[in-house]
């Protein structure tokens, strides 16, 4: 049996760490982290050779058999995120730790939170039922929320109550699906589910119904509007934190739904709809990152067009054939695993601009070029990534997208890759155009310390890097997929 | 299932209507504790399709019990987090609706 020690840990760990940070005194929560990182880590990469040893397999906690007790799937991809998911989380924790030194008020709970969150993600990566799914949807997204709301100022208050709005509805629309279902097959399992499912009326509504609710929750355009005040108006590890993984694990579920019954079960034009809602959020959401005013929303619009990017998927994988499907595939897991550390890059070094300017107003970067030259570079380098430049994770995901567009004939497909890659552009350099220009504006700068500096420029070499070696994680993620045939 | 709507699927209908009434509130209702109030009707409404749903003589099953009880539980906790979130709303800006999109 293999992470006998580890698979569990992966959320007892942050659930207890979450409660024991609740009981700690405030000046003790940040340090939980010395202790936890360290675990987390040992506990993904000991999940990781158990996958590379002993091959992807079904984990069932506690011994207990399916209905009564809980199935965990270790494969290719659950391994993946978890990884990630460890990756970043330290990353921004490690930011947080300096960065919230500056707002006092608002630390007592961003640590409990950010251990839930961290249970409710480890729990979404890893549940091999549809109802921990949802279970581990609600605890993320109460956290998540939470989060939004720690800097309790009007706007963020407004932000948080909107994005609970908009999760409440998604997660109740996904429930309802959960329930027909259930009812229909007598089964929570999605491999039971995948056996047994046939194309009939329930099974349609009850997809349907999970797919409105998990689009709401990925914010796929045009149900994307909490999306921008939330991210952008977070504080600064916060927005990393929710654009890098909170935003891709209603999409992760998606995209297990969507092979587990899709093809066999919606009618044909169900996944082109769901390209073309891609199509549009790659383009709105550029136009609207280039027209806005303030750094963090521009980053946060940004989010909403490379979602657009993941549902190309859907068309791409579905009816095209064996070859172009497993490109899509790994296409589409490129760019989310290139978007997760590239975003989380990009928030956080817009962060630290903005520290140093001591504003959130794009137009105030004037002359920061000069002072501030390696806050400048990790923004760069993740909009590197984001424009789908070589040799990025984003230009191999993109690279691949449009192997398998050109592969299975949908060469429209190829109009969104290049517009969009335009776009980013756009908004990237309307940034780069205002930091180097020389002005009256500032004559120096504030000096970040150099922690936050480091973190945002580890996530952006990690976007680049992946790009450079992505036949190795296409591999692993590969692990337990019928894509690894090929 | 087939012939006359048996018992069980009275259970299930309702629950559709009480999920649409409160999906109807939902959407229509500016107010946020109105708002609340229909999330938690919409709430009750998939419950009684899960119970519902289940009664259709497979015998007892219990699962869907222990999804509603686990439902309950995150109903409950979502609506003290939303109205926690509300009342520091409303303190800070005397407003029960939230800002309309820019």
């Amino acid at each position: 049996m293999i992470g006998l020690w580890s698979l569990p840990l992966l959320f007892a760990l942050p659930l207890a760490l979450g409660i024991l940070s609740l009981l700690a005194a405030p000046a003790w929560r940040p340090r939980l982290i010395f202790i936890g990182l360290p675990l987390m880590a040992a506990a993904s990469l000991d999940t990781l050779a158990g996958l590379v040893t002993a091959g992807p397999q079904v984990y069932r906690l506690g011994d207990w058999i399916a209905p009564l007790g809980i199935n965990l799937v270790v494969d290719g991809l659950a391994v993946g995120m978890i990884l990630m998911t460890t990756l970043v989380t330290g990353l921004c924790a490690l930011y947080a730790r300096v960065y919230l030194r500056n707002h006092p008020t608002s630390t007592s709970f961003f640590w409990p939170l950010l251990w839930f969150l961290w249970t409710g993600m480890n729990g979404i990566w890893l549940a091999e039922d549809i109802f921990n799914l949802y279970v581990g949807l609600e605890v993320m997204g109460l956290a998540a929320v939470g989060m939004v709301a720690l800097r309790a100022t009007p706007p963020a208050l407004a932000a948080a109550m909107r994005y609970l709005l908009a999760a409440l509805l998604g997660s109740l629309a996904y429930l309802l699906g959960v329930a027909l279902l259930y009812s229909a097959y007598g089964t929570l399992s999605m491999a039971g589910l995948q056996e047994a499912a046939t194309s009939n009326a329930t099974t349609q509504v009850a997809l349907a119904l999970i797919i409105v609710g998990l689009l709401l929750k990925t914010a796929l355009f045009p149900l994307h509007a909490w999306l921008p005040p939330a991210h952008g108006g977070a504080l600064t590890p916060v927005s990393a934190l929710l654009s890098a993984l909170v935003i891709k694990a209603s999409f992760y579920i998606l995209l297990r739904m969507w092979l587990m019954l899709g093809p066999e079960v919606t009618p044909d034009f169900t996944a082109g709809l769901l390209g073309v809602l891609g199509a549009g959020a790659v383009f709105y959401g550029g136009w609207m990152a280039w027209r806005q005013h303030h750094l963090k929303q521009l980053v946060a619009y940004s989010t909403v067009a490379q979602v657009g990017y993941l549902f190309l998927f859907f068309p791409l994988v579905t009816n095209t054939g064996p070859e172009a499907a497993r490109l899509a595939w790994d296409g589409t897991l490129m760019m989310l695993f290139a978007h997760a550390l590239a975003k989380a890059a990009l928030f956080l070094s817009a962060g630290n601009l903005i520290l140093a300017v001591g504003s959130p107003q794009i137009s105030h970067l004037i002359g920061i070029s000069r002072f501030r030259p390696m806050s400048l570079f990790s923004f760069g380098l993740a909009g590197v990534s984001l424009m789908g430049l070589p040799p990025s994770g984003g230009f191999t995901g993109k690279w691949l997208l449009l192997h398998s567009a050109l592969l299975s004939g949908q060469w429209w497909w190829l109009i969104v890759l290049f517009l969009g890659g335009l776009l980013s552009a756009a908004y990237i350099f309307k940034v780069f155009r205002m930091s180097f220009r020389e002005g009256p504006q500032i004559d120096r700068s504030v000096t970040p310390p150099l922690t936050l500096d480091v973190v945002a420029l580890l996530l952006a070499a990690s976007a680049i890097l992946i790009g450079l070696t992505a036949h190795v994680p296409l591999h692993w993620l590969r692990l337990g997929m019928a894509f690894g045939a090929v | 299932m087939s012939g006359a709507i048996s018992g069980y699927l009275v259970f299930a209908w309702s629950g559709v209507l009480l999920f649409g009434l409160g999906l109807f509130g939902f959407i229509a209702h500016r107010h946020i504790v109105r708002r609340l109030l229909a999330f938690n009707i919409m709430g009750s409404g998939v419950f009684l399709v899960l119970v519902g749903l289940a009664q259709d003589g497979r015998g007892v099953d219990p699962v869907p019990h222990a999804m509603v009880i686990t439902g309950i539980v995150v109903a409950v906790a979502s609506t003290a987090l939303a109205l926690v979130v509300f009342r520091r709303w409303y303190r800070a800006s005397g407003r029960t609706d939230l800002p309309e999109d820019t």
